[in-house]
């Protein structure tokens, strides 16, 4: 019954769409602006490949305004969420060349964030050395 | 008036001193069903005789934030003074429907669907006001968990020491190596609360992060 159930429910997704989003797009945007932007592109289904990350206090808010959005937003569950940069392993000095170049640029745009909505992707696994997205059926 | 203003700065730094350190905020957070309340019912029971909260194999089983007030713990003759504050587990998703593999009934899932989500919230609303925070997580899992880094990327910008926890070191699955590897700026205690195996490096890393408050 309950596998009948997610059946049906995953039935009404139509299809997705995996939207790559430069850094420019976001760079000039407020905390607020860019969590909604990215909101919005997950929430029409698609796939988010963002240049770079968000500062850890806008992952923080992403994950407190998913939650606000659960139950209010049809057939919306969440996120699946990833970020991919660098390998951790960097010594002092290639840690503060990264540092001033991320100062710079204005962000680390090195890195790669995944957002999909978790009524799509099913889960993201991730390792230091590979990222595998698992979608739904 | 000079004497009086020394006074006053005086007083106000040993209050402080005397403040933190008598009731040091001591935080458990990780995602859902990686043994936080476990691990803190443990240390309440050890030290108070009550415990803080209910667990279960249901995830988001604690689903609004959970205390205990003037906890002291006792190690190597030394007292340190906690408030103890169990939070619900973060999470990036809640379907309600993946507690009704737990048998729980469709109402009733989307009614703790409901809950957990307030509850993640909550535990963020939380962070600001740690003094030291122990992240729980499951040694059994993949600890390269999105969620796991941001809670620790905004507990270092807050400046608050973090103690990480392989929890479940008891199943044969449990890999403390893989937590020290994901984390290698941090000190990695392996504990099972289940069985109170190790707790002894437990406390004597929190006794060393709490010179820190």
């Amino acid at each position: 019954m309950v596998a009948k159930k997610k059946k049906k429910d995953l039935g009404k997704i139509r299809g997705f769409a995996i939207q790559f989003l430069p850094n420019s797009e976001i760079r000039d945007l407020g905390s607020s602006e860019r969590i909604r932007k990215i909101l919005g592109i997950v929430l029409g289904n698609n796939i988010l490949i963002l240049q770079g990350r968000l500062l850890v206090d806008e992952e923080i808010r992403l994950i407190e305004d998913t939650m606000a959005m659960i139950g209010h937003v049809k057939n919306f569950r969440g996120i699946e969420l990833a970020v991919i940069s660098g390998n951790g392993q960097e010594g002092f000095f290639s840690k503060m060349k990264k540092g001033l170049a991320n100062a710079l640029s204005g962000g680390d745009l090195g890195a790669i964030t995944i957002i999909g909505p978790a009524t799509i992707v099913k889960e993201i696994k991730h390792n230091p050395k590979k990222i595998e997205l698992l979608l739904n059926k | 008036m000079v004497i009086k203003i020394l006074k006053n700065f005086f007083s106000r730094i040993f209050f402080n001193i005397f403040k933190n350190k008598k009731n040091i905020k001591l935080g458990f957070y990780g995602p859902p069903n990686a043994g936080k309340t476990s691990l803190a019912n443990r240390i309440c029971k050890d030290f108070t005789g009550e415990e803080i909260g209910r667990v279960s194999k249901v995830p988001h089983e604690t689903r609004s934030v959970q205390f205990k007030e003037k906890v002291e713990i006792e190690y190597k003759g030394k007292t340190l003074t906690f408030k103890m504050i169990d939070t619900p587990g973060i999470a990036t998703k809640i379907d309600y429907e993946d507690f009704l593999k737990y048998k729980v009934k469709k109402k009733e899932a989307k009614k703790r669907a409901k809950e957990a989500t307030q509850g993640v919230i909550e535990s963020i609303k939380w962070l600001d006001d740690m003094d030291i925070v122990v992240i729980v997580l499951d040694a059994t899992k993949n600890p390269y968990n999105q969620v796991n880094i941001t809670i620790i990327g905004n507990l270092v910008a807050r400046k608050i020491p973090v103690l990480i926890i392989a929890n479940k070191i008891d199943l044969k699955k449990a890999d403390i190596k893989k937590i020290g590897a994901a984390f290698p700026e941090y000190d990695v205690v392996g504990i099972s609360a289940k069985y109170g195996k190790n707790l002894e490096e437990f406390y004597e890393s929190i006794f060393k992060l709490s010179k820190k408050v």
